[in-house]
């Protein structure tokens, strides 16, 4: 049901919003953020779908649509449905907002390369959660793994500010014509969602520009925009070479739209990569809250004088390939602690550095379990020796 | 949609394929057209890849030339065989996957009404047994549940046709088929029944061998819908293709299933919906 009320929000650049607007400092929590970032992001329509631990940010989003600042909002029956949803109100010409995580992800699956190949900019917020079976509601990130091969772009958020700024950068990255992908913005499930930090945000009385479906690079089906004879997206599944390379060239495409995200992700994301001391002959390399473990496990190794750095990956995909390539050449050990069985970010970085014997895949914990900043500590140790 | 947006660029005309031209000159668009005019105007259909015989493409035709306002009508369709007609149809329409239909549409009816508060638009499923009573009954039962302004078609041809002639739920108890190898062992589902129970305005079974009954269904399942809420018309389209019998025999067989009572003529109506349609035959409606 579309909203009763609206609250006027000034319309602003999303430059003046991301990086001039003063910004206040909030004690709030991940989930939280998000209902920050969806307040200022010009939302038209959220759905959502409860699953431990986002639940928290699809009630807070079902909160300020009550207010005024979303135009509908739902819940819809499971995460194939709200996955699919989101798609039509998409090709509807809206911008659209959900968020799920571990399971939900899975149940959702068959959607998300199809959002990227129907070239859909939905913003989907990830709470990563472990998957059945057995099951488990507690953090990592093998969702992420599973994740890779969908031609959706990638970011993980560390912190709450991380997931605040990407979320509401994420709709301008995903609209630009020559993008229109969708994006994935994950963050550590109850790490992030359910912790409190201080966040630094811009007033709420500004918000994002609307989505323009007339700059789209696809049709919306609205039956106002020409060609009328069109569907949505045309099968290429005959038994010829026509075929064959029609839905080739496609692929190619979605990947070609990614890759030219990349400045955008410059501009408004500062790059793929943040490094810190990255000349040190130990790396770290790691996304989301392994990254805030590592900077612990540097402190600790510091007071015995082992010099570490540190790579942080924001964004998976598209993968910095040229950053670490480059930045691996100098390193002598680089150490990828996981919150995740499979290792898919050592994986990740293996397939793309020249000696890829210096990538340690450790420390890895899941299931739940935390990562004490000494279990890198150790690692970094063995590889000081 | 203004029809503007399709007409020809001047120096154009002469490298535009002709059935374009016609669709432009002589479409439907913006022109109260029905059945009774079929012959007379460019359909929105244009040659099609189903069989020889196919039910489910006439009813497809009669559908779109029932449509109340095609000018402002977007479809949501699902795979099978009704999919692989859709690239041919001139309105906007869309494929996302097998059993999404319901959903896909939801979104895009409440995308469209945000975004044209002041328009129309139409939002009809269009999809298959398989699609609708099988893998994406979750999605269509609560898109009913919801009272979503959308109305779903079933092209019924009682089988998983595109595949080669698997079992759905539609088909009839006992007939062997494709992963029913010892035949089917429960009943045609009841689909108009559960249709009225979720919650559905109107419900309506029809076969394309009743093509002005049928004409008149759509148009007022779409008009309910505008005002009131989900709908669903469940038409009957034998598949000589899968069920063996010769393709000038289909109208034949609609007619004989709907004669001995194997294919159920069903109609519901709330009794909002009900009012209504009354108030349309009067002459005060649209």
């Amino acid at each position: 049901m579309m909203a009763k009320k609206t609250v006027e929000q000034k319309i602003v650049d999303p430059e003046y919003l991301f990086f001039e607007a003063k910004r206040e400092k909030q004690f709030i929590t991940g989930s939280e953020a998000v209902r920050e970032a969806v307040k200022r992001a010009n939302v038209d329509m959220a759905i959502a779908y409860p699953i431990t631990p986002q639940s928290e940010s699809m009630h807070l989003v079902g909160d300020i649509y009550a207010e005024g600042y979303i135009k509908d909002y739902f819940r819809g029956e499971s995460e194939f449905a709200v996955m699919s949803s989101v798609a039509g109100a998409a090709m509807g010409g809206v911008r659209v907002f959900t968020a799920t995580a571990g399971p939900g992800t899975l149940r959702a699956f068959e959607m998300f390369p199809t959002w990227a190949g129907a070239r859909l900019p939905i913003v989907c917020d990830f709470f990563c959660r472990g998957v059945n079976s057995p099951l488990t509601i507690q953090p990592d990130t093998i969702e992420i793994g599973f994740m890779l091969d969908t031609k959706m772009m990638i970011f993980h958020a560390e912190t709450a500010q991380d997931l605040f700024d990407m979320t509401l950068q994420s709709f301008i990255i995903a609209e630009q014509p020559d993008v229109h992908l969708p994006i994935g913005v994950f963050a550590d499930g109850f790490f992030v969602t359910h912790t409190r930090e201080i966040v630094e945000i811009p007033p709420d009385d500004i918000k994002l520009p609307p989505y323009d479906p007339y700059k789209s690079p696809v049709p919306a089906m609205d039956m106002e925009t020409p060609p009328i004879r069109q569907m949505r997206d045309p099968f290429v599944m005959k038994s010829n070479f026509i075929s064959y390379a029609s839905h080739a060239s496609w692929q190619q495409e979605i990947l070609a739209a990614a890759e030219r995200a990349r400045k955008h992700i410059h501009k408004y994301l500062g790059g793929l990569i943040e490094t810190e001391n990255e000349g040190a002959d130990i790396l770290i390399m790691a996304s989301g809250t392994a990254v805030s473990q590592a900077h612990e496990a540097i402190w600790q190794a510091n007071q015995e004088g082992i010099e570490v750095g540190l790579i942080k990956f924001k964004v998976i995909r598209p993968f910095p390939t040229e950053e670490i390539k480059m930045i691996a050449k100098g390193a002598r050990a680089i150490i990828v602690p996981e919150f995740n069985i499979s290792g898919w970010l050592a994986k990740e970085i293996r397939s793309v550095i020249e000696d890829n014997s210096k990538v340690v895949g450790a420390p890895r914990v899941y299931g739940g379990m935390a990562m004490p900043p000494e279990l890198i500590v150790e690692e970094i140790r063995r590889v000081a020796r | 949609m203004n029809k503007g947006i399709i007409e020809i660029s001047p120096g154009f005309e002469d490298v535009m394929p002709r059935e374009y031209i016609d669709l432009v000159n002589d479409g439907p668009y913006g022109r109260k057209l029905g059945i009774d005019d079929l012959g007379t105007f460019k359909e929105a259909i244009e040659e099609h890849p189903l069989c020889a015989g196919c039910a489910l493409a006439l009813a497809l035709r009669l559908v779109l030339a029932s449509l109340p306002a095609i000018e402002d009508t977007i479809i949501v369709g699902s795979t099978g065989c009704s999919s692989l007609a859709f690239s041919q149809v001139a309105i906007h329409n869309i494929h996302s996957l097998f059993g999404n239909q319901n959903a896909v549409a939801t979104g895009l009816k409440r995308a469209l009404q945000i975004r044209f508060p002041n328009k129309t638009k139409d939002v009809v499923v269009m999809a298959g047994d398989g699609a609708i009573g099988d893998i994406g009954l979750e999605t269509v039962m609560h898109s009913w549940f919801r009272g979503e302004n959308i109305t779903t078609i079933m092209f019924d041809n009682e089988i998983y046709a595109n595949t080669g002639g698997q079992e759905s739920c539609m088909s009839p108890k006992r007939a062997v088929l494709y992963m029913a190898p010892t035949g089917k062992k429960f009943p045609k589902a009841a689909m108009p029944e559960v249709a009225h129970a979720a919650g559905c305005a109107y419900a309506a079974t029809i076969t394309p061998a009743s093509p002005k009954r049928l004409g008149k269904i759509v148009n007022q399942a779409i008009l309910i819908a505008r005002e009131i809420g989900s709908t669903y018309i469940q038409i009957y389209c034998p598949c000589p293709t899968n069920f063996k019998f010769k393709p000038s025999e289909s109208l034949k067989m609609a007619k004989d299933r709907v004669k001995d009572e194997t294919y159920l003529i069903k109609e519901y109506f709330s009794p909002e919906a009900r009012e209504f349609v009354e108030g349309l035959e009067k002459g005060g409606g649209n």
